[in-house]
């Protein structure tokens, strides 16, 4: 039976390795909701807990692979030491200030500490907010979101104690 | 950095799996298919999140495997434009700097892009940050395995559908 197809091509990220699929995918939507770090770190964990106790399933490597790294990825990232509640606290706290959901997004993403991060973030930063508003911005994300390393100390890193 | 999309997908179900889970199934043939592929304008699709419906299977003539349509939802990382992540640098050359994220390799930042005043170290093949303070120059090299913040400025997905091939009569 000879028809003509409308074929999608599938082709991995992974450097050097090119897997090419040829499959019939219908794009319902593009876009169906933006997730933030923390929804993909505790979901990618659930999911590896629940296949943990099942038998290997020699086919399921990409899903392995690229499960392994996002995890790794995202548990370098504050999302890591994030939950619900937390987030849920600071889009309340933050309300107030009208950011859009890009940034109130990479605000619980990337928990800028200063000024200098806060101004790549927020456009127009400086037209926005006051100085004394920047500070607010920034003490609601140190307060409601928690830090992902402990706080720096006095001691320089790398220093050699004979 | 992700977004869910909702594709809609025809699953082979061979004779063989009949009469197993059929969500599991449909759940493991999904990721197999899809899990740590790039999707062409949807992005790297990284796992299954749901499956929101699952249709009527079918047996076509020819072929014992059933066919059921199912549509479902999917992780995809998909960073949108002017999004600021953080990456280690895997490579420089004179054209620019390769950023990895691990899981996602393909970030490329053009030297034009890169910081100013800068400069390419030939013998260290590292970019150069010449950051000024207090009128003091200081080389701040872009070291690999370094982490760096930046900026996604465009998004790129290269069509890789063969050309047509001349058909021999």
């Amino acid at each position: 039976i000879r028809r003509s197809c409308k074929c999608k091509f599938l082709l991995s990220s992974v450097q050097g390795n090119v897997y090419l699929v040829v499959s019939f995918v219908n794009r319902i939507k593009d876009n169906a909701g933006m997730l933030s770090n923390f929804e993909v770190l505790d979901f990618l964990s659930e999911s590896q807990q629940k296949s943990q106790g099942k038998r290997p399933n020699g086919r399921g490597q990409n899903l392995a692979t690229v499960t392994y790294e996002t995890t790794e990825y995202l548990s370098k990232t504050p999302a890591a030491v994030q939950n619900p509640t937390c987030i849920e606290n600071f889009l309340k706290a933050i309300a107030p200030f009208n950011l859009t959901k890009a940034e109130k997004l990479q605000l619980v993403n990337l928990r800028p500490m200063s000024q200098v991060e806060l101004q790549l973030i927020i456009e127009e930063i400086d037209e926005r907010f006051s100085d004394n508003k920047i500070e607010e911005i920034l003490g609601i994300v140190s307060s409601e979101l928690p830090p992902s390393s402990p706080p720096n100390d006095e001691n320089p890193v790398g220093s050699d104690h004979q | 950095m992700f977004v869910l999309a909702e594709l809609e997908y025809i699953i082979r179900v061979e004779p063989r799996r009949f009469g197993k889970d059929m969500k599991r199934e449909v759940r493991d043939e999904l990721n197999r298919k899809f899990a740590n592929k790039v999707l062409h304008s949807v992005g790297l699709c990284i796992a299954l999140y749901d499956i929101t419906r699952v249709g009527d299977s079918y047996i076509l003539p020819g072929d014992g495997a059933s066919h059921t349509k199912v549509r479902f939802r999917v992780v995809v990382f998909r960073p949108f434009v002017d999004e600021i992540l953080v990456g280690k640098i895997r490579s420089c050359s004179s054209e620019g700097v390769r950023v990895s994220l691990g899981f996602f390799d393909d970030v490329f930042i053009p030297h034009q892009s890169l910081q100013h005043p800068k400069r390419f170290d030939q013998e260290e093949q590292l970019w150069v940050w010449q950051y000024e303070s207090e009128g003091e120059p200081h080389d701040m090299f872009m070291d690999l395995e370094e982490e760096v913040r930046f900026r996604v400025v465009q998004e790129t997905f290269v069509d890789t559908i063969p050309k047509d091939g001349q058909t021999s009569s």
